[in-house]
């Protein structure tokens, strides 16, 4: 069996591969057609992360986005069907080398992950990412995969949102 | 994935190529039971259960978790298809994410592009 995840070989697309390389790591890596330098300014720049990290098609949106990319500054970001009740998600970076590493801190949870993501420039301007997510333990990652145990059509709805709030603190939020 | 998945499933396949790991494993299916139980049930040492179950548990089939001096032992939580499923789902949400960042570097490039003809 072959359990990795990719994406439909379609000709243009890059694909995105999500792999778990030991008890604690998940990596996602994938492939962007431009220079590391804009790859990495659409990841720090508050008015460019918000256009593409919520998920539109969650039907939740990104109430606000606050990020100070310096080492030791803190981002917070603000999910929400309303803004009277929204899910926040924080913490702090830890490493920031302009163009090639980031590594920030999710702490919303004592189970958050530390999440470093690399830009490395290929040939023909193009830009390998890999986001590599530490957890604290394996009960951590377990847990947050255990979202999917006993998964009922019914409760699909609620998983998604649950896999989408976890998506959101882990990749950064 | 691919080689960690072949591994778990190689540890799978070890563990259940045994008569009485798949006995065990019918046991637990049916109530959580203690090595000691366990043992008595299929008239094995102590040390002889112990290392079954370690196998099972290596291979992510039972849990046990110890409580006073009693080692209880039950189905393990996770499934190869589960976490498959996950990873999968998950997945697809840094896919749609990154066909939006696609988008954002598109955009950045075009506008490098134009800035750079007025200089």
């Amino acid at each position: 069996m072959d359990a990795r995840s990719e994406s439909e070989p379609t000709s243009m697309k890059n694909r995105t591969t999500v792999e778990r390389k030991s008890e604690r790591e998940l990596v996602v890596t994938r492939t962007f057609n431009g220079p590391a330098r804009i790859v990495f300014e659409a990841w720090t720049k508050p008015e460019l992360f918000s256009r593409w990290w919520a998920l539109k098609s969650s039907g939740v949106s990104l109430l606000s986005c606050e990020m100070d990319v310096r080492v030791g500054g803190g981002y917070r970001l603000e999910f929400g069907h309303e803004a009277s009740k929204p899910m926040a998600f924080f913490g702090r970076y830890v490493e920031v080398t302009p163009h090639s590493r980031l590594v920030w801190t999710n702490d919303e949870s004592d189970d958050g992950a530390v999440t470093t993501v690399t830009f490395e420039e290929k040939k023909a301007g193009k830009t390998l990412l890999v986001l590599h997510e530490l957890y604290p333990s394996k009960e951590a990652l377990d847990g947050a995969i255990a979202v999917m145990e006993g998964g009922m059509p019914e409760q699909f709805e609620q998983l998604d949102e649950l896999l989408f709030t976890l998506g959101a603190s882990v990749g950064r939020s | 994935m691919v080689q960690y998945t072949r591994t778990r499933f190689d540890a799978s396949f070890a563990a259940l190529s045994d008569a009485t790991r798949r006995g065990v494993l019918e046991q637990l299916g049916r109530a959580d039971a203690s090595i000691t139980d366990l043992a008595e049930k299929y008239h094995m040492t102590l040390t002889g259960m112990k290392k079954h179950v370690g196998v099972l548990e290596q291979a992510g089939l039972v849990t046990t978790e110890k409580v006073g001096r009693v080692r209880t032992c039950k189905l393990g939580l996770r499934r190869l298809e589960e976490e498959a499923a996950w990873i999968e789902r998950y997945r697809q949400l840094w896919d749609v994410r990154f066909d939006e960042l696609d988008k954002v570097v598109e955009v950045l490039k075009r506008k490098e592009k134009v800035d750079g003809r007025k200089k």
